[in-house]
């Protein structure tokens, strides 16, 4: 494994920073503005792919931007996990800028300048996030892109979004600071370090007690990953333009809580001692219990943003499961899944908000027929949901694929029950709309005719199921790179 | 020159507030500029005496020769110096933005009085620090003490007056029972030099006498600093102050009776004395801190008034000074001195922030914020800034002595305090996120129309209802850009404050190896 | 034995006895005046604690006498206490300038009276 120093990383952090001053100053001149988010999401992934052919051959890179105290520095390292989220993150972003361009312009949304502001540091943070070569830079990204998005969920400034957008802040600070913090302190004193390392840093260090109460610390503190019972943030959170839910409450937001649990799970406490403790059967289980509990939950919702919410809520639980089986395939399927649920999500918002720009519908039960009026829209739909339940050619039966080995691997047949369990839960919940869509009548009083949102809306949609489709046929690339995690970590 | 520093810099604002009034009565714009410049040349001292100190680790001077333990002695090591720097680096602020904000707060005739008492003020405050002499230390905090009431009493409102009466009693009974310890330390050694009593007393720690004194000397030190009970006097005197006045109080009066705190505790007396079993004092200072942590930051949650909301708030932040110097560890006074330098910064940004919301609205309450953010951008981002150090977010100052006193807590046994901060964090976080909400989520009173749809396809493009920005004037927005901004600095590059803060640290525990730890 | 105490070390329970009923009116009376006597009274206790503690049976004042060798109280308490007399002093005035501009603002020195007009002005 080759290490390159280079500042890269830190340019890719910092380039949407400063596209938030740029954006700040050009605020009247909406068409300026928007090229700024446009330049700084094109440049972003520019030096993201740039460090791609150094990370595939197995280098990493890294760089020590400050030390705040002895112990305490703000570094970059970027491998192959990280690499996978801030491609994730930073090619998603271009597509979602575009999209949220044609949408705000579109309602006509108040505040537009703080939007894109907002939106360019919470991109910022997640690259930091990404790229962390310790726990403590991880958690200082984490926190920005709370305080970030906080911004954006209050966006419509009503009681309803403030309100939400309070209970986003109390969970994500609150659990941050009450349980992911001490966690961190006491990762620090005894391991004496926060620097990640591909076998942990906690082994042999702390007695296996110490060693739970860290990870339990960690998991309750990391309520991004969206585990019950602290999920109550994420359909709070949905008040936000739709925009903000598909790139920052699909990917940016949620990954990173996933992503950070994975990190943690695998760089600190390392697989060798927690297959020792016997903790990733645990964690393994109460993943198990938001995957079903949520699926349940979204089949109840009526509100179509409300039940991908939940929806997200338990497909993140399946990064955690996965990794928490600790076996080569289980690592595998929970990685490649920050990124194919990512694609499959983004679509399914990014028709939320077609819908509800072309015709303001919210609600599910308002859906019959409009897969008449919005073909192409309701076809990205599809391709979402088939993502989502796992149905060959998309993406998600990948992941889900290395998911299942993965259990067998560990020789836990109660999980392949919960697996088999959602699958058909999904395909509750996401079938009837597609059905809806496409072969119910339309409600009696609403014109039939062909209504779709404006193409700046609908182009970027059909790129992201596209690209779940592409995960499908072309997973080369993500498996190369989730190949390279798991034979360091194991 | 530079082995006369440690009194130059009590002589010259001594000197300077005889002569600003007389100035003022030439013009009155002179006093200012008197101010300014006396409170510049302190600061530049108080580096250079940084800068000895770093070279030489101790430096002394003999009051007219005399030596000490019979003349009066200044003594500056890392821990004064360290002291020194912040409390003449928040006057000079203080005598920057005082310009505008005096200017409109306080009558024309009365500015050449108010800076020559505000220069009164920091010279007892830099006295209390230099000097090796516990009287000296009486002396100096009741010349602070009675400026400071002086200063509290020329508020705007009526109020400020009785505010000031009572601080006035409170403070005197203070600083009477401190003298009476000093009675009694002297009673029993005979003398009153810092160094020399250590000496003497070395042996006879735990005889009635010396015991009585901590006891006094503590109490009222504690009114001092508002160590909660004994804080009551502090939400008043800070909210009807003059802005200028709650700033640098709050900034700099209360960190300097920590200063003379810990001087005593560990200077004077020892961590021997103060862990040893018969008294246990460290355990009744760290559950005084612990219920000043809670009880501060839920009465500042209670507040309507910023100022008040601000005040209670620093009534918490003293509990985490004396709890890191309680813990008896490294770790934990490095953490209080950091709380020292952090919170006179958060504290004072937050405040100067307050003076010009004042200067330009005249408004006080947390309601009054609403719509600020579109007003006053630039000093409601340095408010933020405050606000984020003040609930402990990485990458500013407040997150830095958070994280020393967490590990502290946790190396010393003390683990109960971990979930003590991480609650008032999170309490802060709730009263300061109420105000930030109205900053910046919330239209000003009469401005409904500023939200929801239909502003146009490009949002905040020309023609969307724009408010006019009016930003606190330059001589107030410099120093409170520059404070925030120093939060952030010192919150990235803490490693030079930790560095001086571990050496003062050093010399305050000696060879004292610490508590047993139990891992 | 407590007699004796009381008897041998009077001067000490004086002090006491004084402070006490300084803090007393300091803290219940109403009248700001009566409150500054009283912290008057308070400040006068240490500072006679001070003076008696440096007497000496028989001394003199400690004035230096050519070819003479007295017996001198310890003179640097007493020093010391001119200096408190002078901070003693400065705080009345001060106190005393802040009761005036109050009876202005208020019209009364009664604290309760004073205290009532601060609540129904929020």
């Amino acid at each position: 494994m080759s290490i390159i120093e280079s500042a890269v990383p830190l340019y890719a952090v910092l380039v949407s920073l400063l596209a938030t001053v740029l954006i700040g100053l050009s605020g009247r001149y909406p068409n300026v503005r928007e090229t700024w988010t446009i330049s700084a999401a094109l440049v972003k992934f520019g030096l993201v792919v740039s460090m791609l052919p150094a990370v595939m051959k197995g280098g990493v890179i890294q760089y020590n931007a400050v030390s705040v105290l002895p112990g305490l520095n703000i570094a970059f390292r970027v491998d192959s996990l990280g690499i996978i989220l801030a491609l994730t993150a930073s090619f998603l972003w271009i597509i979602t800028s575009l999209y949220a361009i044609g949408y705000m312009r579109s309602l006509e949304e108040h505040a537009q300048t703080r939007f894109y502001m907002c939106f360019a540091v919470a991109l910022s943070a997640t690259m930091g996030a990404a790229f962390s070569a310790n726990v403590f830079t991880l958690f200082i990204f984490y926190e920005i892109i709370t305080v970030s998005t906080y911004a954006l969920v209050a966006h419509d400034e009503t009681p309803e979004a403030v309100s939400g957008a309070r209970r986003y802040l109390t969970y994500l600070l609150g659990t941050s600071i009450i349980f992911f913090l001490p966690a961190m302190v006491l990762t620090y004193i005894y391991a004496g370090t926060l620097d990640f390392h591909s076998q942990g840093i906690l082994a042999g260090k702390a007695p296996a007690v110490m060693v739970a109460i860290i990870l339990l610390l960690y998991i309750v503190g990391i309520a991004k990953a969206g585990m019950m019972p602290f999920h109550l943030w994420l359909p709070s959170a949905m008040v936000a333009p739709t925009p903000v839910s598909a790139l920052l409450h699909a990917v940016a937001v949620v990954k990173v809580g996933v992503f950070s649990v994975v990190r943690i799970v695998l760089y600190v406490f390392g697989v060798d001692l927690l297959a020792g403790v016997g903790l990733g059967v645990y964690l393994a289980y109460f993943a198990c219990l938001t995957i079903i509990v949520a699926s349940i939950m979204a089949l109840r919702q009526d509100n179509l943003k409300l039940r991908l919410a939940y929806s997200t809520v338990s497909q993140l639980s399946y990064v955690v499961l996965a990794v928490a089986l600790l076996t080569p395939s289980g690592i595998t399927s929970s990685i490649m899944h920050i990124t194919i649920h990512a694609f499959g999500k983004i679509t399914l918002f990014f028709v939320a908000g077609a819908i509800y720009v072309a015709t303001h519908k919210k609600y599910i039960s308002q859906l019959n027929g409009i897969g008449r009026q919005m073909p192409f829209t309701m076809s990205g739909f599809t391709v979402g949901a088939l993502s989502m339940i796992a149905v060959p050619p998309v993406g998600g039966f990948v992941s889900k694929w290395y998911l299942a080995m993965g259990a067998v691997e560990a020789h836990m047949l109660p999980v392949l029950i919960v697996i088999a369990a959602s699958t058909l839960l999904n395909a509750a919940y996401f079938l009837p709309i597609v059905y809806a869509a496409f072969f119910k009548e339309p409600l009696p009083g609403e014109s039939p005719g062909f209504q779709e949102a404006p193409a700046l809306v609908v182009a970027p949609l059909m790129l992201t199921a596209a690209g779940a489709l592409a995960l499908f046929f072309w997973p080369a690339l993500l498996l190369d790179l989730t190949r390279t995690v798991v034979s360091l970590v194991t | 020159m530079n082995k006369e520093l440690p009194i130059l810099i009590i002589v010259v604002p001594l000197l300077a507030a005889v002569l600003t009034p007389l100035l003022g009565k030439l013009r009155r714009e002179l006093s200012w500029w008197a101010a300014l410049l006396t409170t510049s040349a302190c600061f530049v001292f108080s580096v250079l005496i940084l800068q000895d100190v770093l070279r030489e680790g101790k430096i002394t001077y003999w009051l007219g020769g005399w030596r000490p333990p019979l003349g009066i002695e200044y003594v500056i090591d890392y821990l004064n110096a360290f002291v020194l720097v912040i409390v003449a680096f928040m006057a000079f602020i203080g005598a920057v933005y005082a310009r505008s904000s005096v200017e409109q707060e306080i009558d024309g005739h009365r500015t050449p009085f108010f800076y020559a008492v505000y220069l009164l003020f920091i010279t007892g405050l830099m006295g209390i620090v230099v000097t090796g002499d516990i009287f000296n230390i009486y002396v100096f905090l009741e010349i602070t003490s009675i400026a400071g009431y002086a200063l509290i009493a020329m508020g705007r409102r009526r109020e400020a007056l009785v505010a000031s009466f009572n601080y006035l009693i409170v403070g005197t009974i203070g600083a009477t029972l401190f003298l009476l310890g000093i009675g009694y330390l002297y009673l029993v050694t005979g003398t009153l030099n810092i160094a020399d009593l250590a000496l003497r007393l070395e042996g006879i720690y735990h005889t009635r006498a010396v015991a009585t004194a901590f006891v006094l000397i503590t109490v009222g030190l504690g009114i001092k600093i508002a160590l909660f009970p004994m804080h009551a006097w502090l939400p008043n005197s800070y909210a009807f102050a003059p802005s200028v006045i709650s700033a640098v109080m709050a900034a700099t009066a209360t960190k300097v009776g920590a200063y003379a705190l810990i001087r005593i505790m560990f200077s004077v007396y020892n961590p021997e004395f103060l862990t040893a079993g018969a008294y246990n004092i460290n355990y009744i200072l760290l559950a005084f801190s612990g219920v000043a942590i809670l009880a501060g930051s839920i009465l500042a949650i209670a507040q309507k008034d910023i100022k008040k909301m601000l005040a209670y708030s620093s009534v918490g932040q003293v509990g985490y000074i004396v709890l890191g110097v309680s813990l008896m560890s490294l770790t934990g006074i490095v953490g209080s001195l950091m709380h020292i330098l952090n919170h006179a910064l958060m504290k004072g940004s937050l405040f100067l922030v307050v003076g010009a919301v004042v200067y330009r609205t005249g408004i006080t309450s947390i309601e009054g914020f609403k719509g600020m953010g579109k007003k006053m951008p630039v000093s409601m981002a340095a408010f933020t800034i405050g606000a984020l150090s003040m609930i402990g977010v990485p990458l500013t100052v407040g997150f830095v002595s958070k994280w020393y006193l967490a590990v502290a807590s946790i190396e010393t046994g003390m683990w109960f305090f971990v979930p003590v901060i991480l609650v008032s964090s999170l309490l802060t976080a709730v009263y300061f996120w109420r105000v930030i909400d109205n900053i910046y989520f919330k239209p000003a009173e009469g401005d409904e129309a500023g939200r929801g749809r239909g502003h146009g396809v490009y949002g905040d493009a020309p023609g969307a209802p724009g408010v006019k920005a009016a930003d606190a004037p330059p001589w107030m927005l410099a120093p409170t850009v520059a404070v925030a901004l120093l939060c952030l600095v010192f919150g990235v590059y803490a490693s030079f404050p930790v560095d001086v803060a571990e050496k003062a640290a050093g010399i305050l525990l000696g060879e004292w190896g610490g508590l047993h730890v139990n891992n | 034995m407590m007699i004796e105490l009381l008897l041998t070390k009077y001067n000490y329970w004086v002090c006491i006895v004084l402070m006490m009923i300084g803090l007393y009116a300091m803290m219940a009376k109403d009248n700001l005046i009566k409150k500054v006597i009283g912290l008057n009274i308070f400040q006068s206790a240490v500072l006679l604690f001070f003076i008696s503690m440096s007497k000496i049976e028989g001394g003199t004042a400690p004035i230096l006498m050519l070819n003479q060798q007295a017996l001198y109280d310890n003179p640097l308490p007493q020093v010391l206490m001119l200096t408190a007399i002078v901070v003693g002093v400065s705080v009345t005035a001060v106190a005393l300038a802040i009761i005036m501009l109050i009876y202005k603002a208020y019209g009364t020195v009664e604290e309760n009276l004073i205290l009532e007009m601060n609540k129904r002005n929020e």
